[in-house]
């Protein structure tokens, strides 16, 4: 890489990180509201209060 | 008839998850192909630069970065404004997803900028350089906006303030664009926003192509997959959803 390896493999290395996180995030943000929409399905069945978030 | 109809489609969550799922592999595939052919190209087949030497091989990851960064600011502005005028909730929702995504690419701009300019300019960062400055303005418009949607518990609230703001901010886009040939900077004029007379030979560019067309497709593919998430959020109390998860789960 004629002295520049170390910029251009961490540049490639720095953008393919970044680029599998956000595969990993957009996923787990998926699979996190069909969660909750499975739990508020299950409450409704249950006649229960689905799970909501304590503001303190 | 047909443009209006489809328009109005666009409107329905159960069919913008459903088309957005379909799409979801197809915008994966293309990514996969393009993303490995545009890194070969551009780390082996392209040849070294005269002036910066095997140093310029950053431009297959800055560019598109760049690139998509501006993409999403102007995908999140005009779906906001969609939203925002026809109070459409998908409009919003499509905003919502494209704004995170955007800031992703817009900081990995901004840090694959600062490494290859450290041995070409002597140094990561210039804060006199108007084109550096833009970018970083790109960035804060994108965790503002995501910011001030968290700062409402009411969603319709936070769609219709946070659509302004993403509607002001295009404004930057233009300049991010033009502040290479508006002001002197320390950045590089346009490389290939000529298309006609690309400042680059063509066994530098072709990589750059695929390169661009695979870092949209991957945009495109994760676009779909927090819409669909985001579209969850929205309805998961709607008897579509509650079918659609129990359909799933069974």
């Amino acid at each position: 890489m004629g002295g520049y390896a170390g910029y251009v493999w961490s540049a490639y290395g720095i953008t393919l990180a970044v680029m599998i996180a956000n595969v990993w995030a957009a996923y787990r943000y998926h699979a996190k509201w069909r969660e909750r929409a499975l739990e508020e399905g299950m409450a409704k069945i249950s006649g229960r209060q689905p799970r909501v978030k304590k503001i303190s | 008839m047909g443009f209006m109809h489809w328009f109005y489609s666009l409107a329905s969550p159960p069919h913008v998850y459903r088309l957005a799922g379909r799409a979801c592999p197809w915008f994966a595939g293309l990514a996969g192909v393009f993303l490995v052919a545009g890194a070969y190209g551009g780390l082996v087949l392209a040849p070294a630069d005269y002036l910066q030497g095997d140093g310029f091989r950053i431009i297959y990851v800055h560019v598109p970065s760049a690139y998509l960064g501006m993409l999403a600011y102007v995908l999140m502005a005009t779906s906001a404004a969609i939203g925002f005028i026809w109070r459409m909730k998908m409009a919003h929702g499509l905003a919502v997803s494209a704004a995170p995504l955007g800031a992703w690419f817009t900081f990995l701009a901004l840090v694959t900028g600062g490494i290859w300019g450290k041995p070409m300019w002597g140094t990561y960062w210039q804060w006199a350089d108007a084109r550096l400055m833009s970018e970083l303005m790109l960035l804060f418009l994108f965790l503002g906006y995501i910011v001030l949607r968290e700062s409402f518990d009411d969603r319709e609230k936070a769609d219709r303030i946070s659509a302004i703001l993403a509607v002001v901010g295009v404004i930057n886009v233009p300049i991010i664009h033009y502040s290479v040939e508006w002001w002197s900077t320390l950045h590089q004029g346009p490389t290939i926003a000529k298309l006609d007379e690309p400042s680059i030979t063509m066994d530098m560019l072709i990589p750059l192509l695929f390169m661009l067309i695979g870092f949209t497709a991957f945009f495109g593919w994760l676009l779909c997959k927090r819409l669909q998430g985001e579209i969850l959020n929205r309805e998961k109390r709607t008897r579509w959803v509650q079918e659609l998860i129990r359909g799933a789960s069974a």
